[in-house]
């Protein structure tokens, strides 16, 4: 276990039944604030399910999921969304709205208006120009949304941010780059973070804590350093081997 | 082209009712489709059903459509009393907004259903209500396309508010139907200009609103919505400012069904009751059935029909009793089962007769309708759109065992056409009929009686005929109109040349018989 101030998120003995097919099966874990978690699996394995679990777009089957303490379930729903930033590969940008606008929207929900300046900051934030604001979603490159869909998501200063495969689509020098600023503002700002990826590499490289899931079961819960040095059973270890080969190969290649 | 424009220029009147019926039809059918839109959205089921509904009204004929809504006001009378319409307005904006529901729906829902997922994803990750969900998303994002459905309706609304003059309501179809059933095609020409101009005029307008809304463009949609606002409130005002200082209870109702003779008769009824003093309107192109029923409930006042179409259709009888007892008999039944009062004959028969043209039943030797039962499988019969259904022609065909070779159905101005083009060999023509004359046609005599006789006779409703100046206007018209005067005054209407209004007709044959 790793050194914890207070839990963040508790999950409680949670499953999700789709019918007969059972997503997330009796997941207990409990998720330390200012973490930064990656939820690591092929597909089918749950992680999405679970994820979605805490933000209530999936209601459980069964069990409790506490968010600082409270059952989000008793949480009104409206109020328990915003405080939790969400990002996901579709990104979602409001078409009909300027790229303001759709920063501005979290805030515009809740009853507060948002300034042109702090709409700036906040694309700043992303490495996006200022001046981004009054442009409209399909002007935007698809790395270029994703930052948008990032800032839109912090706009509401959650303490909890969930991504799902926030950069699945995204070409590799952007899917690098939006890494490391997701990385680096989750730091800054002090939230805590669950990304679900199938990208081992990107898991390793960006969280503390990585949690496997196969079959709706969390396989393997280290940290990356541990599953490098063949932590996490059979399975983590299948993983891991994929960006371990790669990068071998590669420094072979240098020779 | 200066008669195309003085007949446009008369259509105020009708326009300002079309607009008036096409934009409540649209109207209400988009305050119906936009709520179960979004309700289909919600529920797989209900869209479902919402556009099965639809779809199976689109498949009724608009013409139809009009006329089934006056038996199932009729028959909803037991609910809400005998004040409520059967006829006009509200039967016409019924039909049209069960018929403008679909493109809407339809539109509504598929927007609905294309949305991006991603989008509504997001919408629910940020903790969007319900209701914000609709405002700030869904309605902003499916507006173009149920603007598209909204245009789609508004052309077919306005095009099939034509059809509305069948079931009494004033509209842009009056023109075309009295233009039809007398030959003036002027008239259909400025109805259908009017009708088409219409369309164009509120699609364009909505597609800038569409267009406006699209571009985000606030004064392109606000101008958009005001002209069409404009355009309606002025309809509104030509309507009913018109009609103000009217005392509806002076007015008189005359119907009419949809040929000429109908036409001048009713507009001569109406020439003697405004005499009296009465302010008279007519509804004139209704359907043969629908007719009787306004008449005995009140909704028309008066009318006129022929003693052997009240015996089959209304009586059911189909042995035919002599002229006389047969007249006897509908005056009784009328009195006793429906409450209508017959006000007496006018003096002439319309009946159906079969002609040919004089040169084919000479070479033939076709004199009566015996003689034709050894032609008739060489021969194609034309008849008007109902004859071929009604209980006359199978009495006739029965008693002389009458086998064509074809059966062909025409309005009635293109069956007399059809015979001179020998497109039809003998035709069911009536009697009093003007054509008959001109075009030196053979009347077939009819041996047997096979056809009923068809005395013109004047139809008051239950609460018409307890007004004794209706009663007293009317009589003198009584037996003073023989056949050959309304032969002479149809035939100034039908013919294709210096032809008559039905109202100078009218007051024409009016001067002739004396009044």
């Amino acid at each position: 276990m790793r050194e914890t101030i207070s839990p963040e998120l508790e999950f409680q003995s949670v499953k999700k039944r789709f019918g007969a097919t059972t997503a997330v099966a009796e997941v207990t874990k409990t998720i330390a604030r200012g973490e930064f978690v990656a939820l690591v699996g092929t597909s089918g394995s749950g992680k999405s399910t679970l994820l979605k679990m805490i933000n209530r777009l999936v209601e459980p089957s069964s069990g409790d999921i506490l968010f600082e303490g409270e059952n989000v379930t008793q949480l009104p729903l409206a109020q328990l969304r915003r405080r939790i930033g969400y990002v996901f590969q579709g990104i979602g940008l409001f078409p009909h709205m300027t790229i303001g606008e759709n920063i501005a929207l979290g805030p515009r929900l809740a009853g507060e208006s948002m300034g042109e300046d702090k709409i700036g900051e906040m694309l700043e934030l992303v490495d996006l120009s200022p001046d981004m604001r009054k442009r409209m979603p399909p002007e935007l490159s698809g790395g270029q949304r994703q930052r948008v869909g990032v800032a839109r998501a912090l706009a509401t200063n959650p303490q909890l941010l969930l991504m799902d495969e926030p950069f699945g689509a995204l070409d590799p020098i952007t899917r690098d780059a939006l890494g490391d600023r997701v990385r680096s503002l989750h730091d800054e700002l002090g939230i805590t973070t669950i990304m679900v990826t199938h990208d081992m590499a990107e898991a390793l490289l960006l969280a503390d804590r990585v949690l496997v899931m196969q079959a709706g079961r969390i396989e393997a819960d280290c940290a990356p350093r541990e599953l490098l040095h063949g932590a996490g059973g059979d399975f983590a270890q299948e993983l891991v081997a994929v960006p371990r080969a790669q990068s071998e190969r590669l420094a072979e290649l240098k020779q | 082209m200066s008669a195309f424009f003085t007949a446009l220029g008369g259509l105020g009147d009708e326009l300002a009712a079309h607009v008036l019926l096409s934009a409540s039809a649209i109207g209400l059918g988009l305050a119906i489709a936009l709520p179960l839109a979004i309700w289909a959205s919600r529920s797989e089921h209900v869209a479902r059903l919402t556009l099965g509904f639809a779809s199976l009204v689109q498949t009724i004929p608009a013409l139809a459509l009009l006329a089934l809504f006056f038996p199932v006001l009729l028959s909803l009378r037991a609910v809400f009393g005998p004040g409520l319409p059967t006829l006009g307005f509200l039967p016409a904006l019924l039909a049209l907004t069960l018929y403008a529901l679909l493109p809407i729906l339809r539109n509504a829902v598929t927007a609905q259903t294309n949305l991006d997922p991603g989008v509504l994803e997001a919408a629910d990750g940020m903790g969007m209500s319900g209701w914000q969900k609709l405002r700030l998303v869904e309605i902003p994002l499916t507006a173009p396309y149920v603007m598209a459905g909204l245009r789609t309706a508004s052309v077919w609304t306005i095009g099939a508010a034509t059809l509305s003059t069948t079931i009494g309501q004033k509209s842009l179809g009056d023109p075309i139907f009295a233009g039809l059933q007398t030959q003036n095609w002027v008239l259909v020409l400025a109805g259908c200009f009017g009708s088409a101009a219409l369309a164009l005029v509120a699609d364009g307008l909505l597609a800038l609103i569409e267009r406006g809304f699209d571009r985000r463009n606030r004064v392109m949609w606000l101008g958009g919505m005001a002209a069409v606002l404009l355009g309606v409130a002025a309809a509104v005002v030509a309507h009913f400012g018109i009609g103000l200082g009217h005392n509806d209870e002076k007015r008189v109702v005359i119907g009419a069904k949809s040929y000429s003779e109908q036409y001048i008769l009713a507009r001569l009824m109406g020439q003697q009751l405004e005499k009296a003093g009465f302010k008279v309107s007519y509804r004139e192109g209704l359907g043969s059935a629908v007719v009787h029923s306004a008449v005995t409930t009140n909704a028309i006042d008066v009318y006129v029909d022929y003693t052997g179409t009240l015996w089959t259709n209304q009586l059911k009888r189909k042995r035919n009793p002599g002229r006389d007892a047969m007249y006897r008999q509908i005056v009784n039944w009328e009195h006793d089962t429906t409450g209508t009062e017959v006000l007496g004959k006018l003096g002439f028969e319309n009946a159906y007769a079969f002609a040919m043209r004089t040169d084919q039943a000479k070479r033939m030797g076709v004199r009566s309708l015996a003689d034709l039962t050894r032609v008739a499988p060489r021969l194609t019969l034309g008849a008007d759109i109902e004859f071929f259904e009604r209980p006359e022609w199978f009495a006739v065909r029965n008693a002389y065992d009458l086998r064509f070779a074809r059966k062909r159905s025409f309005t009635t101005t293109f069956m007399y056409d059809a015979l001179q083009s020998v497109e039809a060999n003998v035709i069911a023509a009536y009697t009093s009929d003007g054509r008959i004359a001109a075009d030196h046609l053979r009347v077939l005599s009819d041996p047997k009686n096979a056809f009923p006789s068809y005395d013109a006779i004047i139809l008051l409703s239950p609460k018409a005929s307890r007004n004794a100046k209706i009663v007293a206007a009317l009589k003198p018209l009584l037996g003073k109109i023989d056949v050959e005067k309304m032969r002479k005054a149809n035939y100034s209407v039908d013919r294709e040349t210096d032809k008559r209004t039905p109202a100078q007709a009218a007051k024409t044959l009016a001067k002739e018989i004396g009044l």
